[in-house]
């Protein structure tokens, strides 16, 4: 397999990895709303009411510099970065 | 503007302008103290800021291709983040959603998630892979990957139907806040605020936007927050709002148990001004079913992947990882806002329902209510009703009628804030509206003077000539969209959601595929672009005429039936056609590495 497959099967793991932690905070949740909304969470909100408010919205945020450090690891380990002439 | 020495000096140029923009807010507050009128300080305020923006537009001007088109992509991942959330964040945004969320709870609350959520899709799927591409515009990805005019075209007509969609809601949303801060009629409104669009853009381009929207965020964030904070703060409720309000969205929660959801009868609702709705939901309990707020927040999501006035803001940064990295900071910033909105609308509301604080009005006589300064205020501006339903002589959670876009404007007033707050939240609504409809103005121009006019229709002309069609496009797209607005068909959220849903029906897959699919050709393509948006545009026409819709899909939701059409059309029609050639399945393999040239070349 040549270098670039391999970078791009890597790339292509960690899209799925974000995609499925994307799933979990835009859309698992709320599968659950009712039930989840029940229980007492962060800084005294209902549960499902604090991850519309906040919670989901700051995990995205993460998500994705997490992403883009991950990403920017993979196409340093395969040499295809780009080179800092800008 | 000399632009090494003008990027390099960023940080010193905003923090001095944010500063001065500081010591505006301090001079106007003094300057109501001394007597000076609630009305000459709104339009002071939304005067001074429109003259800075189009300073900004005035001193960017330009005569390059690569600086009108993507401001000579050069624009550092924070500003570039803060230009897309100005861009992202339009007056539907900025006045609308705390509104929402004040009526509707947890049911509209999705579209949080969704504006929010479709960002992880933008770092992953697509911004790193359209900036390495090194395209001007969407369409231009589309044109190139697949080959093709009418490829390219078929891309441009997507781009504008949700783009112009979306523009005259926008443009809707200047008008009617120049309109209240100028005291002029709206239908002129409308075109004081076109101009002053036109004023950002038309010189400069995206160079002229990219900095003008980094101006506009710092006035919006901080009309959005300021007033939160203060209000908290006032109300006891908590210093950081959005760590201590707990207790207050409990309250409302008791309250609402102890008042009740009373229906009010045809007959009754009917005296109710036109746009003007009570409390029927509750505030903080789940009150939609799973999949009716999943299949809103998923449509916006992929929509937020599609809309070409986003992805066009990540073809300004120096390098790939600078673009996804500043999808990071974009949607930092636009959490800044969207984390508040709900913050505002449960001071908002418990500031008027509950009995016990001086600014309630539930419980009150009706002749008590209609005394009040502020009741008299927004009731005159058609924002504002109560009415004594069952003649008891006092005011229920039932006979009390807000406009939605009360729920900004009007509640520092109510909170007893001094005027100057509502000066300035006026110049963040102005802030807000004009950015989007800038941003997208642009991208419609630009995807017909660069990829009708200049790729199809005369490949050989100058840049000067190129750029004067696309200023003169600009002029064109922003007086059709003004006249759309001035009849006042539709409602500014409902066509905001319409926009995405067409993006995402005619434009997710093909640009998702065109990265992550090598086998996905041209015939695929179009399939996909032309049949998911006339599948979306055909399910949207049917609810409307009433038809019953299936699967839930309602008509805020149409594009997740339109985006399944085009997924199947582009597979199946990619699979029964032949594979794209060598030299494309070449190209997708450089797109999607970030190292070595891009693939359009530096013109």
């Amino acid at each position: 397999m040549s270098n670039q497959e391999k970078h791009w099967e890597k790339s292509r793991g960690l899209l799925m990895i974000t995609l499925a932690i994307w799933f979990v905070f835009s859309i698992g949740i709320f599968l659950f709303g009712a039930e989840m909304n029940e229980v007492t969470g962060p800084f005294g909100y209902p549960w499902t009411y604090w991850f519309t408010c906040q919670g989901s919205l700051g995990a995205f945020v993460i998500l994705i510099f997490w992403f883009a450090n991950r990403q920017e690891k993979i196409d340093e380990e395969f040499g295809f970065s780009e080179r800092e002439d800008e | 503007m000399k632009q090494g020495n003008f990027i390099d000096n960023l940080p010193k140029i905003y923090g001095i302008y944010t500063g001065g923009f500081i010591g505006f807010i301090i001079i106007m507050a003094i300057a109501e103290q001394m007597g000076m009128t609630a009305k000459a300080i709104g339009i002071a305020f939304v005067a001074f800021t429109v003259f800075i923006y189009a300073l900004i537009g005035y001193l960017s001007r330009t005569a390059q291709a690569d600086a009108y088109y993507v401001a000579g992509r050069q624009v550092p991942t924070v500003f570039n983040g803060m230009a897309t959330a100005a861009d992202w964040m339009s007056g539907a945004s900025f006045v609308a959603m705390a509104g929402g969320i004040y009526f509707k709870g947890y049911g509209y609350m999705a579209l949080l998630v969704g504006w929010t959520g479709g960002y992880v899709l933008v770092a992953s799927l697509l911004a790193p892979y359209l900036r390495k591409f090194g395209c001007y515009t969407v369409p231009d990805f589309i044109g190139t990957r697949y080959g093709g005019n009418l490829a390219r075209f078929s891309a441009v007509v997507v781009l504008t139907v949700a783009s112009f969609t979306y523009v005259t809601a926008q443009i809707n949303a200047t008008g009617t806040i120049a309109s209240v801060a100028l005291d002029i009629p709206f239908q002129y409104a409308v075109y004081i605020g076109l101009i002053s669009i036109l004023l950002c853009s038309m010189l400069g381009g995206m160079r002229g936007v990219t900095w003008t929207q980094v101006a506009q965020y710092i006035v919006l964030i901080i009309a959005y927050l300021l007033p939160v904070f203060w209000i908290s703060n006032k109300m006891g409720a908590g210093f950081f709002p959005h760590f201590m309000l707990a207790d207050e969205v409990a309250r409302i929660g008791e309250l609402e148990s102890q008042f009740g959801f009373i229906k009010n009868s045809a007959a009754d609702l009917a005296t109710v001004p036109k746009g003007l709705a009570g409390i029927t939901k509750a505030h903080s309990a789940v009150n939609a079913t799973p999949w009716a707020f999943i299949s809103l927040a998923l449509a916006m999501m992929m929509g937020t992947a599609s809309l070409p006035h986003v992805m066009m803001r990540y073809f300004t940064t120096p390098s790939v990882k600078a673009a996804r990295k500043s999808v990071g900071w974009s949607l930092f910033f636009i959490f800044l806002l969207y984390s508040s909105a709900p913050m505002l609308a449960t001071l908002s509301k418990l500031s008027l329902i509950d009995p016990n604080l001086s600014t309630g009005i539930i419980g009150k006589s009706i002749a008590e209510v209609q005394a009040i300064d502020w009741y008299q205020n927004w009731n005159q501006a058609n924002l504002m009703f109560i009415s004594d339903f069952n003649g008891n002589g006092t005011v229920e959670l039932n006979e009390f009628f807000m406009g939605g876009k009360a729920v900004v404007l009007a509640t520092p007033e109510i909170a007893g804030l001094p005027y100057v707050i509502s000066g300035l939240v006026a110049a963040g609504g102005m802030a807000a509206a004009m950015s989007t409809a800038d941003g997208l103005i642009l991208a419609i121009a630009n995807a017909i003077s660069h990829d009708v006019y200049y790729k199809i229709i005369d490949p050989k002309a100058e840049t000067a000539k190129r750029l004067v069609v696309a200023r003169v496009l600009l002029v064109v797209i922003g007086f059709a969209g003004a006249t759309i607005a001035a009849m006042e068909i539709q409602g500014i959220l409902g066509s905001v959601i319409w926009a995405f849903d067409f993006a995402m029906s005619g434009l997710f897959f093909p640009l998702v595929l065109g990265v992550w699919w090598k086998r996905a050709n041209r015939q695929g393509a179009i399939a996909g672009m032309l049949g998911g948006l006339a599948a979306g545009a055909w399910y949207l026409v049917w609810v409307r005429t009433g038809g019953s819709g299936f699967l839930g899909i309602t008509q805020l939701t149409f594009g997740i039936f339109g985006s399944a059409v085009s997924l199947v059309l582009m597979v199946v029609v990619s699979l029964l056609t032949a594979e794209p050639d060598k030299a494309t399945q070449k190209m997708v393999d450089e797109v999607r590495v970030p190292s070595g040239k891009p693939i359009l070349g530096k013109q």
